[in-house]
């Protein structure tokens, strides 16, 4: 089943073109990291999908238009913004009250146990939490909802390494079941890295990479070239080339392994050094391209 | 026979389950939300009703030597002597409400943009005509209710205390359970809050919604400033004040004809309240479409509103 579905996605505010006509299939079961730099046209992409802002193009979510549908779409899906901030006055209690009052697909014991492997107490204020357990009453509010599709847009911004940890594992053991799809855009690639099946690059409101992780991983190789072998390493094309410590490190897309190993040593490059690759190479002249 | 592959079982139960809520279970839970967000509108009116009580024991102190002077009065005098604390009970506790209801629905849809939680609320599967609906009823129901409801307990209190006080002074109470006609002018009062609080004044609710909804920031300036701003234009431009008297008749229930078809406060058994000619009057349906057509536009401007 196709989950999200776009054509032609466009959106602009005013001049400035967010969204520049892009196409998007997500199946059932995926889950998908949406890189890119700041003002890529994540977040718009996201905020489309929900159901938050109009768009231009076609977009299908669950089957449905998520503009005109908003509130029957979100009985199927589900989401953790960074800015989408629970309110500070409150209470844990309250929230799980209000929640499983609104929301037909909530499981309030499921709820209860997600937050009873927590420090969080019932009768705590959101505004008494720190940002990390704040994320982590989010989390249990939406893993004990049934949902089709959970939307993550820079949910773990702001935290340390171990809520991020945390954070990615519960979804995996707790969450993640195979019929369930997520979409999930951060800043922190290296702590998805593990946790996606697909991967899409975004900048400039266009998509400028679109693989399964598979794909990835067969399709891109990292070659530190010994000294003598670097002419040879450089005829064969490498999409990117850096100096580390004196030594020149490319980055090679579909050359084979056996044409590489021979000049020198060969990694599988982390999804970081292909994105600052495919996005320096689309924007000449900013090489600090940032994740 | 079909052996079911690993998901389908799983799938099939998903889509196919029942929702368990009510259509209307959004709704409740949107307007219990808004008791939580803004304990105000109970405590507030709770507030008064207490110093009311308070007051009243000063009353109390000097009820027996009130009794006994104003019992050579005549019926009409003596209630105008026994009811004045009554009165005072119920003008001050529905003042009350009337404030809370201005600062709550200034702050209604802008509070949660201030604060960001909007992203939060619009993640539930709430609509936002949902929404809106539950916040207007806040001050057209929760409100009114809630303000006849603390007016019947605080005027049963001071009653029951009062007898008490009387009897211990070997004193009668009939008097003072006849005259009141406390029934009778709790159904007015009741009568007032549905006609003037709910009908007549729904327009100035959903004004200061539609404006809660658009207002970057300060609210309740975007809310007071333009209307002075045309009355002020229209008395410059044309020596002429039809808008502010328009807002002054729709504020003070308009002309007197509108105004004692709601019952004027205080109100006093005599009193004739003409609902029929209230419904007929063009005013209120002219105010309710106004009162509709501003809660459209901000049911529209919170689904377009985009999150910042």
């Amino acid at each position: 089943m196709t989950v999200i579905e776009a054509k032609g996605l466009r959106k602009a505010f005013g001049s400035n073109i967010a969204l520049d006509g892009i196409d998007l299939r997500v199946e059932e079961g995926r889950i998908l990291g949406l890189i890119g730099p700041n003002g890529a046209g994540k977040s718009t992409a996201l905020n489309a999908i929900l159901g938050l802002i109009p768009y231009q193009g076609e977009l299908r979510v669950l089957g449905r238009d998520p503009w005109a549908e908003r509130d029957q779409l979100l009985r199927d899906v589900c989401f953790i913004s960074d800015v989408a901030i629970l309110p500070r006055w409150l209470r844990v209690s309250q929230a799980i009250d209000y929640v499983a009052g609104v929301h037909p697909r909530f499981d309030r014991g499921k709820a209860e146990t997600f937050l009873a492997k927590t420090s969080i107490l019932r009768t705590s204020k959101v505004r008494q939490l720190s940002k990390g357990m704040v994320t982590q009453l989010h989390l249990a509010l939406v893993m004990a909802i049934d949902a089709k599709l959970l939307v993550l847009d820079e949910p773990t911004l702001g935290l340390d390494i171990l809520y991020r940890k945390q954070f990615y594992d519960s979804l995996l053991n707790d969450y993640f079941d195979r019929t369930r799809t997520i979409v999930v855009t951060t800043h922190q690639v290296e702590d998805v890295e593990h946790v996606l099946t697909d991967l899409m690059f975004i900048h400039r409101g266009r998509i400028v990479l679109s693989s399964s992780m598979e794909e990835f991983e067969s399709r891109y190789l990292e070659l530190t070239a010994l000294p003598a072998q670097l002419p040879a390493a450089r005829a064969l094309k490498p999409m990117h080339e850096r100096q580390v410590l004196g030594r020149s490190i490319l980055l090679f897309s579909n050359i084979p392994r056996e044409k590489l190993a021979a000049l020198g040593d060969l990694r599988t490059p982390s999804i970081a050094d292909v994105f600052v690759a495919v996005i320096g190479s689309s924007a000449p002249g900013s090489q600090g391209a940032r994740l | 026979m079909n052996p079911p592959s690993s998901n389908v079982p799983e799938l099939y139960e998903r889509d196919t389950a029942p929702f368990k809520l009510l259509p209307t279970r959004p709704f409740y839970w949107s307007v219990r939300r808004e008791l939580l967000e803004h304990r105000s509108i109970y405590v507030a009116p709770l507030a008064f009703a207490g110093v009311i009580l308070l007051g009243f024991t000063f009353v109390l102190a000097r009820l027996a030597h009130t009794m006994q002077t104003i019992s050579s009065l005549d019926p009409a005098h003596q209630r105008e002597a026994l009811a004045q604390p009554y009165d005072v009970s119920a003008g001050l506790i529905m003042g009350a409400a009337f404030i809370v209801s201005i600062f709550y629905s200034i702050d209604a849809l802008y509070g949660e943009r201030r604060d960001r939680s909007i992203l939060f609320w619009k993640s539930m599967p709430v609509s936002d005509l949902t929404t809106v609906l539950a916040k207007v009823s806040i001050p057209l129901l929760v409100l009114p209710i809630l303000a006849f409801a603390i007016t019947v307990t605080t005027q049963a209190i001071m009653l029951v205390l009062s007898s008490m006080v009387l009897l211990a002074h070997g004193l009668s109470v009939a008097a003072l359970w006849t005259q009141l006609h406390l029934p009778l002018v709790l159904l007015m009062l009741l009568y007032h809050l549905v006609t003037a609080h709910m009908l007549w004044y729904a327009p100035f609710y959903a004004w200061l919604l539609l404006v809660s909804a658009w207002a970057r920031r300060a609210p309740f300036l975007w809310a007071v400033l333009p209307p002075l701003a045309i009355g002020i234009f229209e008395s410059i431009a044309f020596h002429s004040s039809n808008f502010v008297s328009l807002l002054d008749d729709r504020f003070s229930g308009g002309s007197d004809a509108i105004s004692s078809m709601m019952g004027n406060f205080p109100f006093h058994p005599g009193m004739r309240l003409d609902p029929v000619a209230f419904l007929a009057a063009p005013g209120l349906w002219i105010g309710l479409i106004f009162a509709a057509l501003f809660l459209a536009a901000a049911v529209r401007l919170r689904h377009y509103r985009e999150p910042s």
